[in-house]
């Protein structure tokens, strides 16, 4: 029998889930459009919570819903040049500054998914859902963007 | 990435507004210590002393809907009379009460304790009595040992029939002080 996994309290989620879903709305949508956009992500989720019947994936449900919300929005401002992650606009508190001045040269979808793994800890199922790939192609754009930072600090 | 406090306030105030909660809570200091105060859009649901926040949030999400946050503006009215009680300019509650799923006799024992005036004691037996059950003291007891919503329904002006404070889920030296507080004991 498969383990029921009952839906958390709307507190516990929105304080597991609001870091993640502010790096996705930021490398979307840069610093201050993602401020409003955090609000109508988790008023969304909000709305819907009640038709959840359990507790499974709920990181990948916000992390969708963010996308939806940031999607709208650019689809609003016809900027959709900046569908891919930018993680420049991203305003990081300094245990990530590190990882971003490592990253900062790695192409657009390499640097996201890296990020996203190694400074979220985000699975690939999530970092897929992130970016509006597959998990598969989410695993290879981190492993070929650690490889890249990994020529670059031998050569 | 941490979320900014004007940012976390900015939904939290949102998620009140558009009505999209079972409950609010806010934590509220108090000369009794630090008290979780939770409400519905019927009513003050919980007052709880020493809460764990994590674990009343469950509780909450049980009792009444998941959709339980932390948002201070829904319980704004309940912690300002709380804090006029505490100044000695509030003898009584204006605020509605929800309580939830309590059962016929519990309902009917906490209908009755909310009758009972600022400053005055009864007992578990009159109270017993006045919910139409002479003999259920004992389960008074275990009625007023669980109230949601202590202080704002005054389980701790009822004391035994010796006169003795018998219990408080606060613990007894809160059930003293808000006696002292009311003057229905002598300091």
């Amino acid at each position: 029998m498969m383990e029921v996994v009952s839906v958390p309290p709307f507190e516990r989620f929105y304080e597991e889930q609001q870091e993640p879903v502010l790096a996705q709305l930021r490398s979307m949508l840069g610093r201050d459009a993602a401020d409003d956009a955090f609000q109508e992500t988790f008023l969304r989720a909000l709305r819907a919570y009640p038709t959840l019947d359990h507790g499974r994936h709920l990181r990948a449900w916000a992390l969708q819903i963010a996308r939806n919300v940031a999607l709208d929005v650019l689809r609003r401002t016809r900027a959709t040049s900046a569908d891919v992650p930018d993680l420049e606009s991203v305003d990081e508190p300094l245990p990530y500054e590190e990882l971003r001045r490592l990253t900062a040269e790695l192409p657009e979808k390499e640097r996201a998914a890296v990020f996203l793994r190694y400074g979220y800890d985000l699975s690939y199922e999530d970092i897929g859902t992130a970016l509006g790939s597959s998990p598969e192609a989410a695993r290879q754009a981190a492993s070929s963007g650690v490889r890249r930072l990994r020529r670059k600090e031998l050569s | 990435m941490t979320v900014s406090p004007e940012l976390d306030r900015r939904f939290r105030d949102a998620a009140a507004a558009e009505g999209l909660l079972d409950v609010a809570y806010e934590l509220h200091d108090t000369p009794v210590g630090e008290l979780l105060v939770a409400v519905t859009d019927r009513g003050v649901c919980e007052i709880h002393y020493d809460a764990e926040p994590d674990a009343e949030a469950e509780r909450l999400a049980r009792i009444f809907g998941t959709r339980v946050l932390r948002s201070p503006r829904p319980t704004d009215e309940v912690r300002r009379q709380l804090d006029e009680y505490f100044a000695g300019k509030r003898q009584e509650f204006e605020l509605d009460v929800d309580l939830g799923p309590a059962r016929e006799f519990g309902r009917a024992v906490l209908e009755q304790l909310a009758l009972v005036p600022y400053g005055e004691l009864t007992t578990y037996g009159t109270l017993a009595e006045r919910a139409g059950r002479p003999r259920a003291a004992r389960a008074v007891g275990t009625i007023m040992n669980r109230n949601p919503v202590p202080i704002v329904l005054p389980c701790h002006r009822v004391v035994g029939s010796t006169g003795s404070l018998v219990g408080y889920a606060g613990g007894l030296d809160r059930k003293r002080t808000l006696l002292e507080l009311e003057g229905a004991l002598l300091a």
